[in-house]
C-alpha cells in the first residue's frame, strides 16, 4: 500500500479544560474521498482547524504528502497543498466572483511585488494564466455567468460552490469540505455530490468531507470517521458505521435514557 | 503549475514596454504642463491650492493602501509624513549650508537645488518606509482599535520627540563645525524647522502625486493588490487560501508610509508653511483618516475627490474656519447615516457606471 497523502497522527487540543479534540488519527490515501461525522460540537470543525493551521495542535503530527505541516501556518500548510471550504461561508464579500478565485490563485503565483509595479512580462504573463485558471473552475462550477458579480450578491447554493471554487485554485492536494450541503436542496445535494466526484477525478484530489447530511455522506464516501465529545467512536464503511452501536448511541441516545438531548437535527442514521 | 502557463502567455516586448513605461510618460508630461501652462496663468494663489491639493491627495490615495485596501485601521499617518518633512528639510537645509554656503533656492528649475530636494524627498520618503516597518510590525498581533492606539502613540511619541529638538543652527561656521549628530537634532524644537528652502513647485508636487497613482492602481488591479483586498475582506479566509497577511499589512504599512514621507517633503518645502511638530499631530492625521472615510475605503478615485473637496472648500470658508472641526464631525455623521460606505464605496468612479470589471469577455485571456 503507498504511503498515506494526509497522516493525522494522534492530535488533540483543549481550550482550557474543554477536551475538543482528543487523539484524533486519520489516514487518508491519495485520491480517496471520507467523510468526518458527528453529533453537533462534536469537534469536527475543530479537527479542520488544527488541520489547516488555525489552531495548533497541543499533542501529535500531521502529515502532508510526507511532509510534517502541523505548527505552520494557515497559509503555508495551504501553500503546501491542503485547501478548505467554510461551514459558515467566508467569501470575500465585496469582490467579485472571478475575484474570489484570482486572490486563491496568487499562493502558486511567483511574480511578485515589484513585476506588478513595473508591469515586466512575467506579471501580464502571470496575470493572464491566473485568469484563464480562474474562468476554467467557474466554467466547471457553472459560474461563468456570475464572474462579473460580487460574492455577496450570490444565491445562496451558488456561493456554497464557489468556496469550493477558490479552494481549488489554490492547488490543493487534499480539500476538506466543511459542510458543503448545507442549506442546500435534494436536487442542489445531488448536483454537488456529482460535482464533487467529478472536481475529484480531473484534479486528482483527495477529499475529506464534514456533512450532517447522511444521505449525501453514506452515498459518496468510502470511509467514514465518527467522532463525539472529541474522541474517535467508530470508524469503517458506511455500512459498518451505521450499524455500530456507539454510533447509533452517540446520535440517538443511550436506549435506556430519554433521547431529549441528543442533537438529531438533521442527521438522521438510517437503519 | 501557474508557472509554465504564465511563461507561455507572456506578451511580446513591444506590448508590455508601452505599458509599462507610457504611464510614467503622461505623468511627467502632465506635470509639465501643470507647471508651464497652468500655473503662469493662475496666479500665486491658486498655485499655493493646486500644491495644496496635491499633497492632501499624496496623503489620502497613501493612508487608503493600509485603511482602504487592507483594511488596518490606522490613524498615525502625519507622523509618516512628519519623519518625510523632517529628514527632507534637514537635508536640503544643511545640505545646501554645506554645498553653497547658504540654505537660498539655488539653481533654477531642474537645477542643482532641485536635484538635492529630489534626493531629500526620496530620502524622507524611505526613513518613513522604515517608520512604516518599524508600526508594521506590531499590527501583525493587533486588530481594529488596538492597532489604531498603537498608530496614534507612534505620532503623539514622534511629536513629542521633534519638540525636544534643539533650535535650527543658522551660521555657516557653525554648520562646518558641527557633527552629523549635532545636525539631526537641530530641528528647531517646538517653534518648528524655519528657513527649509521653497523648493515644492507644482510639478514636484504633481510628479510624485502621479507616481503614487501608478502604484496605487497598479497593485489593485494585480495578484499581489487582490491579496491586500483579500485581508480587508476576510482575513481567516485570506489565511486559508493561502495569503501571507503578516507580509502584505507590513507591504501596506511601508508603501503607504514611503508616499507619506514623499507628501511631508513636499509639505515642509512648499512656500508659506512652517514644518511644526503642532501641525503634524493627531489633528492631521485625522483629516486625513476623514479624506479616506468620506471618499470610500478602498476607492482611490474617491480618496482623491475627498482630498480635493476638503482642500478646496476651508480655503473658501475661511470666515468659518473655527467651525471646520464641527462641520467635518457633522458631515461624517450625515454620512455615517445615509452612506456609510462613503462616496464611491469600495469601487473607483469609473466603475459606477458599468459592470463590475472581470466579466468575462469573448475570448477570455488577452
Amino acid at each position: 500500500m503507498t504511503a498515506p497523502i494526509l497522516d493525522v497522527r494522534s492530535i488533540s487540543i483543549a481550550f482550557g479544560g474543554l477536551k475538543a479534540v482528543t487523539d484524533f488519527s486519520l489516514s487518508l490515501p491519495a485520491g480517496a474521498l471520507q467523510g468526518l461525522i458527528g453529533p453537533n460540537g462534536a469537534g469536527k470543525t475543530t479537527v479542520f482547524n488544527l488541520l489547516t493551521g488555525v489552531y495548533r495542535p497541543q499533542t501529535g503530527e500531521i502529515h502532508l504528502d510526507g511532509r510534517r505541516v502541523d505548527g505552520l501556518k494557515p497559509n503555508r500548510i495551504a501553500a503546501a497543498g491542503l485547501a478548505r471550504t467554510f461551514q459558515n461561508i467566508r467569501l470575500f464579500a465585496d469582490l467579485t466572483v472571478l475575484d474570489n478565485v484570482r486572490v486563491a490563485c496568487h499562493v502558486r503565483a511567483e511574480a511578485g511585488l515589484a513585476a506588478a509595479l513595473f508591469r515586466t512580462r512575467a506579471h501580464y504573463g502571470e496575470e493572464a494564466a491566473i485568469r484563464e485558471r480562474a474562468l476554467s473552475l467557474l466554467e466547471i462550477f457553472g459560474l461563468t455567468h456570475r464572474a462579473g458579480e460580487y460574492a455577496r450578491n450570490l444565491p445562496y447554493g451558488d456561493q456554497r460552490r464557489l468556496e469550493i471554487a477558490r479552494a481549488l485554485a489554490t492547488g490543493p492536494k487534499v480539500l476538506l469540505l466543511d459542510e458543503p450541503a448545507a442549506g442546500m436542496n435534494p436536487q442542489e445535494k445531488r448536483a454537488l455530490a456529482d460535482l464533487i466526484a467529478l472536481v475529484r477525478r480531473q484534479f486528482g484530489l483527495t477529499v475529506l468531507l464534514i456533512e450532517h447530511d447522511m444521505g449525501l455522506v453514506m452515498n459518496i464516501c468510502e470511509a467514514i470517521t465518527v467522532i463525539d465529545h472529541g474522541m474517535t467512536i467508530a470508524r469503517g464503511t458506511p455500512t459498518e458505521v451505521q450499524s455500530d452501536p456507539a454510533v447509533i448511541e452517540a446520535y440517538l441516545g443511550a436506549p435506556d435514557e430519554p433521547a431529549a438531548d441528543s442533537a438529531v437535527g438533521s442527521a438522521k442514521v438510517d437503519p | 503549475m501557474l508557472g509554465a502557463r504564465a511563461a507561455a502567455l507572456r506578451p511580446g516586448y513591444g506590448f508590455v514596454l508601452s505599458r509599462a513605461l507610457g504611464p510614467f510618460g503622461a505623468v511627467l508630461a502632465l506635470a509639465f504642463v501643470m507647471q508651464l501652462v497652468v500655473v503662469p496663468w493662475s496666479g500665486p494663489f491658486y498655485e499655493k491650492l493646486l500644491m495644496d491639493i496635491g499633497i492632501n491627495c499624496l496623503l489620502a490615495v497613501s493612508l487608503n493602501l493600509v485603511n482602504g485596501f487592507t483594511g488596518q485601521f490606522s490613524i498615525g499617518h502625519a507622523g509618516f509624513m512628519a519623519v518625510g518633512g523632517y529628514v527632507a528639510g534637514a537635508v536640503t537645509y544643511y545640505g545646501s549650508f554645506v554645498l553653497w554656503g547658504s540654505p537660498a533656492v539655488h539653481g533654477g528649475f531642474l537645477g542643482g537645488g532641485d536635484l538635492l530636494f529630489l534626493a531629500g524627498c526620496l530620502l524622507g520618503g524611505l526613513f518613513a518606509a522604515g517608520a512604516g516597518y518599524l508600526v508594521g510590525l506590531p499590527s501583525l498581533r493587533l486588530r481594529g482599535d488596538y492597532l489604531a492606539i498603537v498608530t496614534l502613540g507612534f505620532g503623539e511619541i514622534l511629536r513629542v520627540l521633534l519638540q525636544q529638538t534643539n533650535d535650527v543652527i543658522f551660521v555657516a561656521e557653525e554648520i562646518a563645525s558641527a557633527t552629523p549628530w549635532d545636525l539631526a537634532t537641530a530641528l528647531g524644537g517646538a517653534l518648528g524647522f524655519s528657513g527649509i528652502p521653497f523648493y515644492t513647485t507644482v510639478f514636484w508636487v504633481f510628479v510624485m502625486l502621479g507616481l503614487l497613482l501608478i502604484v496605487a492602481i497598479r497593485l489593485k488591479e494585480s495578484s499581489e493588490g487582490r491579496a491586500f483586498l483579500s485581508i480587508r475582506e476576510n482575513e481567516i479566509a485570506a489565511e486559508a487560501m493561502g495569503i501571507d497577511t503578516t507580509r502584505y499589512k507590513v507591504r501596506a504599512f511601508v508603501l503607504a508610509a514611503f508616499f507619506a514621507g514623499i507628501a511631508g517633503a513636499l509639505f515642509a518645502h512648499e512656500t508659506g508653511t512652517t514644518l511644526n511638530p503642532r501641525e503634524l499631530g493627531f489633528q492631521k492625521s485625522f483629516d486625513i483618516v476623514i479624506m479616506v472615510v468620506l471618499g470610500g475605503m478602498g476607492s482611490i478615485s474617491g480618496a482623491l475627490v475627498a482630498a480635493v473637496l476638503l482642500t478646496i472648500l476651508p480655503e473658501f470658508l475661511r470666515e468659518f474656519a473655527d467651525w471646520r472641526l464641527v462641520i467635518y464631525a457633522l458631515s461624517l455623521i450625515v454620512m455615517m447615516r445615509f452612506r456609510p460606505q462613503g462616496l464611491f464605496g469600495i469601487r473607483e468612479i469609473w466603475e459606477l457606471w458599468r459592470k463590475p470589471p472581470g466579466a468575462p469577455t469573448a475570448g477570455g485571456a488577452p
